[in-house]
């Protein structure tokens, strides 16, 4: 077997023998790569890129919103290069930064960070394989999606309808997208999106081979640590729910340039199927944001809990459902559209069901802390940050999925509080954990687990500041997507913004912490967390060679995940 | 794992069957547009009403039930037509075939193409209106100034009576809305709203 694994190795990258950890030079290493621990680090750094410019975005939105009145967007516009900006144009620009918000932390920043960047340098060690099964695809889907951040930037300094920028919201519904924003920019929107799918298709694919493919001797289905688990029920929703998306955005950009009527009313058209389309996309879209954040809470918990996992096979096959049924659901988003009322009443009763798979994983964390010899590390406290913030927005998320409650709470901020409670706090605290968990690991030094410690509790501070209160505003009936309101809501919007600034100091003291980990950070040996972890990057040294396991590990029988 | 050339021949099997998942959930994609229109003809979904041939209309028996239908027309912001019924209800026996007209005028100085949309409220009562003959199944065409009357000949399916749903329903709304055909008028509007 260890011939074959070394056999293997020197015919992926042609590197001798001898010298295992021969790294290539600087321009092939970074641009040429075809190593997954490589092309990880760069999704994560582009990741944190993308999700500095998206949050800027949101600044610039709070800071908007912290007063009654316009008083920034004038400005904003001139950003985006109006050069006399109407009062139209002036308002255009609250929907190009709603926009980008959007499509940048949703395509750019979560997915390749959770998916991109933890997927790929955790589950081919996580599973004993030396690297993907696809070297090469993984580095076309890395700059592939590093094309479509840019073709969505450049969107924002073209024409697109009133102003400069794509105006659409991410869902890019038409008619707004078609014959509602004249210009460039929707098209440069669209583009993006195809870029960026098209490299999440190819590393759906990539993970999915080296899963069913590229296990160790010994490492079963059902020993496969729960992250691998979670990346690969991903990349199924990914690979199936993404080419829908891409039909659906081809048939926009048709309508919009070459006079098909697909969505128009006037040839025969409907634009409410590009709803049923986009959603049939979008909502298995967002498990495929947090499902991998589910499989790093589960690695977390167990290994601060020093005892496996509560419930392995059900926690696993929750996932799955979880993911069937998300394709099931997708209509709950377009109660308003005028659905019939037995519709309304299939697709409450379905949403609901999901509500049974994801409280067995919640249940089955706390289960696994029940009794376990529970140690208060930065990753274990913002895992249980975590499954605070997540149940909080599945609970919402349960209120939402009644047809009925939606038609009154529809595009107010209560959605808006609902949607960043699972993703903003949930997927980005998911992020922030696997990143204390893993970062000595991939890294080789440590970050300050106090400074990290102190970035969990203003973290958390802030981003209930800004989003708790945005339950009452909706409740209230201040309505999403707009850049003023009534003076009544003033009080709790200025509350949210006070907590955005609350939120990005949080992150500066992340970057003291980085800078702290590489300028004088102490090093971090093979398995830091000791006891409790278990999985296979535990094995190997921190950071793990360029080259792993040149003799594949063999997965005892009785081990366990 | 299984020895290096087993190995990436099994990888390229298992890279290609998903490609062909992803490739078939795409033409799935595009053929949503003809399966959709087939799932609203078929189920009368969101109020698409029905076409019937004159043999099936024949076939029809008239109840003694009276159900009321009113007319509704409009025409898409822009487009330089006056459309309105010539009548504003009709009540009608179920199963009894009725025409009703309606009146459109050109009021440009050039000829526009239109093509009429049309449901019907309540949406659920879709499956049992039947149309035999309408102005909405092709594209008419106005020179300037010109007027004219454009009938539709429809009936309510007596099967309307057995459905508990929707035998309780005494009017039913017929709604057209005219856009410009995409070849004629539509270059001449200004539909992004800018110009307000």
């Amino acid at each position: 077997m260890a011939t074959t694994a070394e056999h293997f190795q020197a015919h992926g990258d042609d590197h001798g023998h001898a010298d295992h950890d021969h790294k290539p030079a600087f321009f092939a290493r970074w641009f040429m790569s075809t190593n997954h621990k490589d092309i990880g680090t760069m999704y994560l750094i582009f990741a944190i890129f993308a999700g500095i410019v998206g949050g800027a975005f949101s600044g610039m939105m709070r800071l908007e919103l912290a007063h009654p009145g316009i008083q920034y967007l004038d400005t904003f516009a001139r950003w985006f290069g109006a050069t006399n900006p109407d009062f139209n144009a002036t308002l255009h620009t609250w929907n190009v930064l709603i926009t980008a918000h959007g499509l940048i932390m949703v395509f750019f920043m979560v997915m390749p960070a959770i998916i991109g960047g933890f997927g790929n340098w955790f589950v081919p060690i996580m599973i004993g394989a030396p690297d993907m099964a696809f070297p090469r695809m993984n580095n076309i889907s890395f700059w592939l999606t590093v094309a479509g951040f840019l073709s969505l930037m450049t969107s924002a300094f073209v024409p697109g309808g009133l102003g400069n920028g794509a105006g659409t919201g991410w869902t890019v519904y038409a008619p707004l997208s078609t014959y509602g924003s004249t210009g460039p920019a929707v098209d440069f929107g669209i583009f993006a999106l195809h870029l960026a799918g098209a490299g999440s298709i190819m590393g759906a694919i990539n993970f999915i081979t080296t899963i069913f493919n590229m296990r160790a001797p010994g490492m079963t289905m059902h020993k496969m640590p729960l992250f691998v688990w979670s990346v690969l029920v991903t990349a199924f929703l990914l690979l199936l729910s993404l080419p829908v998306l891409a039909a659906a955005i081809t048939m926009l950009l048709t309508d919009r340039n070459f006079g098909t009527t697909f969505f128009d009313p006037a040839g025969g058209g409907d634009p409410i199927l590009y709803q049923h389309l986009f959603w049939f996309f979008g909502h298995p879209e967002v498990y495929i944001m947090i499902l991998p954040g589910f499989g790093i809470i589960s690695q977390i918990i167990s290994t601060f809990s020093k005892k496996p996992v509560f419930g392995y096979l059900g926690m696993a096959y929750a996932m799955v459902a979880i993911g069937v049924v998300g394709f099931i659901v997708w209509a709950h988003h377009m109660y308003t559209t005028g659905l019939s009322v037995n519709t309304k009443m299939y697709f409450t009763a379905a949403t609901m069901v999901i509500a049974v798979p994801t409280g067995i994983k919640i249940f089955s964390w706390i289960a696994t802390m029940w009794g376990g010899s529970v140690e208060f590390k930065s990753p274990m406290v913002w895992a249980m940050g975590f499954i605070f913030l997540f149940t909080v927005g599945g609970v919402t998320g349960v209120v939402l999925a009644n047809g009925g409650v939606d038609d009154v709470l529809h595009d107010t901020y209560y959605v808006v509080a609902h949607f960043h409670y699972v993703l903003s706090l949930g997927a980005v605290t998911a992020l922030f954990a696997g990143f204390y968990y893993w970062f000595p690991k991939m890294s080789g030094r440590w970050h300050s687990e106090l400074l990290a410690h102190i970035h969990f509790w203003v973290f958390f501070v802030g981003v209930n500041m800004i989003f708790f209160p945005m339950h009452f505003l909706g409740l209230q009936g201040m309505p999403r997507r707009y850049p003023d309101y009534a003076e009544a809501y003033a009080q709790w919007n200025s509350v949210a913004t006070d907590g955005y600034m609350i939120m990005a100091a949080s992150l500066v003291i992340w970057f003291i912490n980085i800078a702290y980990a590489f300028t004088a950070g102490k090093k971090a040996e093979g398995n830091y967390w000791g006891e409790g972890a278990t999985t296979l990057e535990w094995t190997l040294s921190s950071p793990p060679p360029f080259h792993q396991f040149e003799t594949l590990p063999v997965i005892e029988a009785t081990a366990h995940h | 794992m299984p020895a290096v050339g087993t190995l990436h021949k099994r990888n390229k099997r298992v890279g290609v069957i998903a490609l062909a998942m992803a490739g078939a959930m795409l033409g799935l994609g595009f053929a949503s547009v003809p399966l959709y229109r087939m799932f609203c003809q078929v189920t009368g979904f969101d109020g698409t009403t029905q076409r019937a041939d004159e043999a099936k209309a024949a076939s029809v028996s008239v109840t003694g039930h009276t159900i009321s239908i009113r007319f509704d027309a409009n025409v898409e912001r822009g487009m330089d037509w006056q459309f309105k019924p010539l009548q504003v209800t009709d009540t009608i026996s179920i199963g009894a075939r009725d025409m009703a007209l309606f009146w459109a005028k050109n009021t440009s100085d050039h000829a526009i193409t239109g093509m009429a949309t049309f449901n019907v409220e309540p949406e659920y009562v879709g499956k049992y209106f039947n149309k035999i003959q309408c102005f909405c199944f092709t594209e008419q065409t106005l020179k300037p100034g010109q007027e004219v009357r454009m009938p539709v000949l429809y009936y309510v399916d007596p099967a309307i009576l057995d459905d508990p749903d929707a035998k309780d329903v005494e009017q039913i709304t017929l709604s057209y809305t005219f856009h410009p055909s995409a070849d004629s008028g539509a270059k001449a509007l200004d539909r992004t709203g800018s110009g307000v």
